[in-house]
C-alpha cells in the first residue's frame, strides 16, 4: 500500500497493451492525416472557384465539421447508419472515415487560404509575362501557397492526433482507453496509477506532437524572409 | 454598402438554411431516438435487421456462431479487464455462463466493451445481441430495450468513519453528506431530505479523499460500491447498507427480441435453480467485499427479489 504505484508502468503486461493502444491511435491519426492531406488539397482548390453553386456546397460541407461535434459525426455514422441502413460499420472505420472527413474539410480550408492569400497581382504579372494558367501554379501560386499552407497543416495534424481520444465512444480501444482499464483495475490496491499511466500517456502525446511543432516553427523560421 | 452588407446575410441565412434542412434529413434517418420513438417495434427503416430477428433470432446467432455481448472494461468487480487484458468480473461470469448454456462453448462470446452513456445505442443499432454492463432496470430505458429478470440489485449506502459512524439517516441531522453530482444518491437527498446539506464533487476520487480529510460526516453512494471501498480501507463502515430505492440490475436484450428475451429469461430461472448466481458471487465479488457484505443483500435468483 505504502509503495509510489510507479510500478504500474513496469508490468510487461500494462506495456504491451497501452502500446498496443498506441498502435491503434496512431493507425487512425496516420491514415486519416494523409487522406486528409490529398483530399484535402484538391477540395481546397476547388474551393477557390468563382462558381458561387460550388463555393456554397463547399462551404456548407466545411461548415458542418465547424459546427457539429466530432463526436456526434461519430455517433451519426456509427450507431445513426446502423439504425437507418442496418449496416454494421466497425468502430475503427468509422473513426477513419469521419476523422478523414474532418480532415479533408479544415485541410482544404487551410488550401484555400494559402491560396487566396497571395496577392492578385502576383496572378496578373505571371500572366502578363506569358506564362499559361498551369504554369502560373507551378511557379507562381503554389510555391509560395505552400509556405503558408505548412504551418497551418501541421498545427491541424496535432490537433487530429489528440482529438483521436473520442474514438472510445464508438468501442474504439485506443491508448487512453487502455490507459482507464489499467486504473481502474488498479484502483482498489494502487490508488497512485492513475497519476503515472496519466503521466505516461501525457509524456507519449508530448512525444507524437512536440517534433512536429518544432518541425513547423523551423520551417516558419526559414521561410521568413 | 448597406446593400452589400443585406446581400451578405441573406447569403448567410440561406446558407444556414440550407444546413439545416440537410440536418434534419440526416437526423431523421439517423438519429437513434428519432427512429425508435417512432416505433417501438422497429419502424420501416429497420425492417431488414427486424424481420432477421423475427425468423429467430437464436438461429441467426448459432449461425454467426457467437453471441456478441456488452460489457464493461473498467467497471471492477463488475465487468473489468486484468493484468493481461481479459474481460473478467461478475458480469462476465455470469455472462459466460449464459454463452455456454447457448452455444455450448463459453468461449463462442465476442466481448464488445461499452460505456454507461452508450449502452442502449449498441442495442438498439443492433451492435450487440445482449447487453451484461452492470445495467440498472430503469422506466426510460425499459422503453428502448427489454430488461429480462434481474441477477442484482441496488440500493443507496452511506459509508462513515468508524469512530463516529452513520447509522442511520437521523444521525446526518446538522452534519454534511458528501455525494458524487449526477448520481441518484444525489437526487435521492436533494428530493427526500431537503434539509441535509450535501457537500457535492465531480469525481469518485474526489469525494472519497473529502471523506478521509474528514470533510463531512458521511457519504452516500450505491451501496455496492461503498461495500467494496469500506473492505479496502479499514476504519470506515457502512452504516446506512440499503436507503431509497432498490434497484435492480439486469441483462437487456434488443427492443422486440422476444425469442432471445424468453430464452435468457428461462435460464435466468434454470441459474437460479442451481443458485449460481452465488458462485458467480463467490468467483467474482467475494473476494473483494470479504466478510462485510451478505450475499443476500447483492444476488437475485431467478428473478426473485
Amino acid at each position: 500500500m505504502q509503495n509510489s504505484g510507479f510500478d504500474v508502468l513496469l508490468s510487461l503486461n500494462n506495456m504491451r497493451r497501452l502500446m498496443q493502444g498506441l498502435g491503434v491511435t496512431l493507425e487512425i491519426a496516420l491514415i486519416s492525416v494523409m487522406i486528409s492531406i490529398f483530399l484535402g488539397v484538391v477540395y481546397g482548390l476547388i474551393m477557390t472557384t468563382k462558381n458561387r453553386a460550388v463555393y456554397g456546397l463547399c462551404r456548407l460541407y466545411l461548415e458542418a465539421f465547424r459546427i457539429i461535434p466530432i463526436l456526434v459525426w461519430l455517433f451519426l455514422l456509427f450507431f445513426g447508419s446502423a439504425l437507418a441502413f442496418g449496416s454494421d460499420l466497425d468502430g475503427l472505420l468509422v473513426s477513419v472515415i469521419v476523422f478523414s472527413m474532418w480532415g479533408t474539410a479544415e485541410m482544404g480550408d487551410i488550401v484555400r487560404g494559402a491560396v487566396q492569400s497571395i496577392p492578385i497581382h502576383q496572378r496578373q504579372s505571371a500572366e502578363a509575362l506569358g506564362l499559361r494558367r498551369i504554369q502560373v501554379y507551378r511557379h507562381v501560386i503554389i510555391p509560395q501557397a505552400v509556405r503558408r499552407f505548412v504551418p497551418a497543416a501541421i498545427n491541424l495534424v496535432t490537433r487530429m492526433i489528440k482529438t483521436t481520444s473520442l474514438v472510445v465512444f464508438v468501442g474504439v480501444t485506443e491508448i487512453l482507453r487502455v490507459g482507464k482499464q489499467i486504473i481502474e483495475f488498479n484502483m482498489m490496491k494502487n490508488p497512485m496509477a492513475s497519476f503515472w499511466i496519466y503521466a505516461f500517456i501525457f509524456i507519449i502525446y508530448f512525444i507524437l506532437c512536440y517534433p512536429i511543432s518544432k518541425f513547423s516553427k523551423r520551417l516558419e523560421a526559414k521561410w521568413e524572409c | 454598402m448597406t446593400i452589400t452588407l443585406i446581400r451578405r446575410k441573406l447569403r448567410l441565412l440561406a446558407l444556414l438554411s440550407a444546413f439545416v434542412l440537410l440536418m434534419t434529413v440526416l437526423s431523421g434517418c439517423g438519429s437513434p431516438t428519432a427512429n425508435s420513438d417512432a416505433d417501438p417495434e422497429g419502424g420501416d427503416a429497420g425492417v431488414n435487421a427486424e424481420a432477421v430477428q423475427d425468423d429467430g433470432a437464436i438461429a441467426q446467432i448459432k449461425d454467426n456462431g457467437k453471441l456478441r455481448v456488452a460489457v464493461f472494461a473498467d467497471k471492477p468487480p463488475f465487468g473489468y479487464l486484468d493484468e493481461s487484458g481479459a474481460n473478467v468480473g461478475f458480469d462476465i461470469v455470469i455472462a459466460k455462463r449464459v454463452v455456454k448454456d447457448l452455444l455450448g462453448d463459453e468461449s463462442a462470446v465476442e466481448w464488445v466493451l461499452v460505456e454507461p452513456a452508450n449502452r442502449v445505442d449498441y442495442l438498439e443499432s443492433d451492435k450487440v445481441d445482449l447487453v451484461f454492463a452492470n445495467f440498472t432496470v430503469t422506466p426510460e430505458r425499459a422503453e428502448r430495450v427489454d430488461f429480462a429478470l434481474p441477477y442484482m440489485k441496488v440500493a443507496l449506502g452511506v459509508v462513515s468513519p468508524e469512530s463516529s459512524p452513520i447509522n442511520d439517516v437521523s444521525d446526518l441531522e446538522g452534519k454534511q453528506l458528501i455525494v458524487i453530482k449526477g448520481t441518484t444518491a444525489e437526487t435521492y437527498f436533494t428530493d427526500t431530505y431537503p434539509d441535509i446539506e450535501l457537500l457535492k464533487y465531480d469525481e469518485i476520487s474526489e469525494a472519497f479523499q473529502a471523506l478521509t480529510d474528514g470533510r463531512g460526516a458521511g457519504l452516500a453512494q450505491d451501496n455496492t460500491f461503498l461495500f467494496a471501498w469500506a473492505n479496502q480501507n479499514p476504519g470506515y463502515t457502512v452504516g446506512v447498507g440499503s436507503l431509497g430505492n432498490q434497484d435492480t440490475i439486469a441483462p437487456a436484450v434488443r427492443k422486440g427480441n422476444t425469442e432471445l428475451l424468453e430464452w435468457l429469461n428461462e435460464e435466468l430461472r434454470i441459474l437460479g435453480q442451481e443458485r449460481f448466481i452465488h458462485k458467480a458471487y463467490d468467483e467474482a465479488l467475494a473476494p473483494v467485499y470479504g466478510d462485510v457484505v451478505d450475499p443476500e443483500d447483492l444476488v437475485v435468483e431467478g428473478g426473485e427479489l
